[in-house]
């Protein structure tokens, strides 16, 4: 492969996370290197969407430090998370019902728009400018994707796959560094599943965008991931590249099931 | 094959985001421009301006004020008619205090006042949502009457807290005729409302939907809820402040502050629903719906059955052929009349033929 992985742009020390008296997350530690496809896995209620949350700031952990391209926070609010190039997409799709998909897309890059909302009541000028100039980016995204037949349409009118593929458009269309995917391929048919890898592989291939990414389909995870987290009830039990993971006989006890 | 789109390529972005990307839209748009400014002053007799035209334009302009807050951002308000009161008695205190200020600058500061009440209003919208902040927004609505009503200081120490306009002279010229006053409405209607179109088509309106569709999901793209709220709530206000101001100046000369009640908001909140949700064309439709329909419901009751049943008796059954039709109209498109028309238009498209 052309990428070549690089240092630690992410790194998660002994976090933990409870909500009340549940313990969400226990004492987490794991990196995330540049250019790099990194899973998570685990069974359900392991943690795994917790943690996502935990790195783009919906969720404040109690305890433990994230370090993000060498900046250390633990708190942080969502839109910071977004400004310092962090992009996800949901497990239960969160796109916006009521826009067509090219301007959930267009959305997507309010962050880099600079002009203020009496720019955009007067319209021509800077606003048009600057809306075309970002369409230009945004249709770069549409055609990487292959959804230009339906950029006017209403998202509430599309079947569940192409919205899975909108939502990421939507985040990459931020240009992100770092891209959350949570559960991409979930309810997805063998073709679509077999879209939305090569997506996921374009997208770290060609624009090198760090990927974290949750999926529950083994054969998926196995075959594009570098290196793959397991958690199960908010602890980490294994670490490492797939076919290590794989044999790890607590992982397989935990989750891919043993027979007794 | 009357509303086809077919052989209007769009060559650039610039063409595709047009405000009209349709021509036969542009055409009808400008049609209708002519239409109002130019026709009905001609035609149209001092009652029908003064008395339904006018008002409609004025409740126009406070439905789009809170469609950009309810339709748009998604955050329902019970509090338009509250906001409208702000426009109205600022504007009459910056007429009454300052010399020599010009209506139109009145009126914007009148606008201002308004969208700064309205910001301190918007607050709760931080922390709750829906019907919860619906009641929040009441609080507004009697909290602001009160106050207006308490401190004769806003009303110039008048009775009862009674406003009188004062003439409004632009360049001159004193807007006294209904032709003149409706001419004077309709600009600044057809003005606001294009730059409210501007705002919803662009960045500004996006973010209010992302708020208003997932407010988890547009966080984490970078919005941040607390300005992009605050922000729908000062520029609503502020469409709902202007909008008081005319109902004060250009429709009934004297206000009391009572005269922006409840009762106010909910007709204005009725007009988003009937006109359309987030639709600056339904804030029009809506608007007209609820000033025309009691007036034609009355001449038809009047020629119709009036020989046969007493006036009060016709008077009733006027509210309860309003209240029906409200009701079939919503259960025919629970979506608003303005969805109706999208809805027709996409007939058009292929009527007459079945493909």
């Amino acid at each position: 492969m052309a990428r070549e992985i690089g240092d630690v742009i992410l790194d998660l020390q002994n976090i933990s996370l409870r909500f009340g008296g549940v313990k969400a997350l226990t004492d987490i530690s794991f990196d995330v290197r540049e250019h790099e496809i990194r899973a998570i896995i685990g069974p359900n209620g392991a943690g795994k969407s917790s943690m996502l949350n935990v790195i783009n700031g919906v969720y404040h952990p109690q305890e433990g430090t994230i370090v993000f391209r060498g900046q250390e926070r633990r708190e942080m609010e969502p839109h910071m998370a977004a400004s310092q190039g962090i992009a996800r997409t949901f497990q239960n799709i969160a796109l916006f019902k009521g826009m067509t998909v090219l301007d959930n897309i267009m959305t997507g890059r309010n962050l880099m728009m600079k002009t203020n909302f009496l720019h955009h009541a007067m319209f021509w000028g800077p606003a048009q400018r600057e809306e075309i100039e970002h369409r230009k980016k945004v249709e770069e995204v549409i055609d990487f994707l292959e959804i230009q037949n339906i950029r006017k349409t209403p998202v509430g009118r599309l079947p569940y796959g192409l919205q899975k593929r909108v939502e990421l458009a939507r985040a990459l269309a931020a240009e992100p560094s770092l891209l959350l995917l949570d559960e991409p391929m979930a309810g997805m048919n063998v073709e679509e599943k077999q879209d939305m890898c090569r997506f996921v592989l374009d997208v770290n291939d060609q624009f090198g965008t760090t990927i974290v990414l949750i999926e529950h389909d083994m054969g998926v995870v196995m075959d594009i991931s570098d290196r793959v987290v397991v958690l199960d009830y908010g602890k980490k039990i294994g670490d490492g590249p797939p076919d290590e993971v794989k044999n790890d006989p607590k992982v397989i006890e935990a989750y891919l099931g043993t027979s007794h | 094959m009357l509303y086809r789109e077919a052989g209007q390529f769009k060559a650039s972005y610039m063409q595709d985001q047009q405000i009209f990307p349709i021509r036969q839209d542009q055409i009808g748009f400008w049609a209708m421009i002519a239409f109002f400014f130019l026709v009905v002053p001609v035609i149209a007799n001092q009652y029908w301006l003064q008395a339904i035209l006018i008002p409609v334009l004025i409740f126009s302009l406070a439905a789009l004020g809170l469609n950009i807050l309810t339709g748009y951002c998604g955050q329902l308000s019970l509090g338009s008619a509250a906001f409208m009161a702000v426009g109205a008695f600022a504007t009459y205190n910056f007429m009454l205090r300052v010399d020599g200020i010009p209506f139109i600058a009145a009126l914007l500061l009148g606008g201002l006042c308004a969208a700064a009440v309205g910001i301190l209003f918007g607050l709760p919208s931080l922390r709750i949502k829906g019907f919860y902040l619906a009641v929040a927004t009441l609080a507004a609505q009697f909290f602001i009457v009160w106050v207006l009503v308490k401190f004769g200081w806003f009303s110039n120490y008048s009775t009862s807290g009674v406003i009188t306009a004062q003439a409004v002279t632009i360049f001159g010229y004193t807007f006294t005729t209904p032709e003149s006053k409706y001419l004077l409405t309709l600009s600044i209607v057809v003005v606001l409302a294009l730059l409210a179109k501007n705002m919803v088509r662009s960045s500004t309106g996006r973010k209010w939907m992302a708020v208003r569709d997932m407010d988890v999901a547009a966080e984490v793209i970078g919005i941040r809820l607390m300005h992009t709220k605050l922000q729908a709530f000062a520029i609503s206000s502020f469409y709902c402040g202007v909008a008081g101001a005319l109902y004060a100046y250009m429709y009934l000369g004297t206000v009391e502050p009572e005269g922006f009640n409840l009762d106010l908001s909910f007709r204005i909140l009725f007009m988003i629903i009937i006109g359309g949700v987030a639709s600056i064309l339904g804030s029009f439709i809506g608007a007209a719906f609820i000033v025309l329909l009691p007036v034609f419901l009355n001449i038809m009751m009047h020629s119709a059955i009036g020989a046969f049943v007493p006036a009060n008796v016709a008077a009733n059954l006027e509210l309860i052929i309003f209240g029906a039709l409200i009701i079939f109209f919503l259960i025919v498109e629970p979506h608003g009349l303005a969805r109706l028309w999208q809805l027709t238009k996409e007939k058009l498209r292929i009527w007459p033929f079945p493909h």
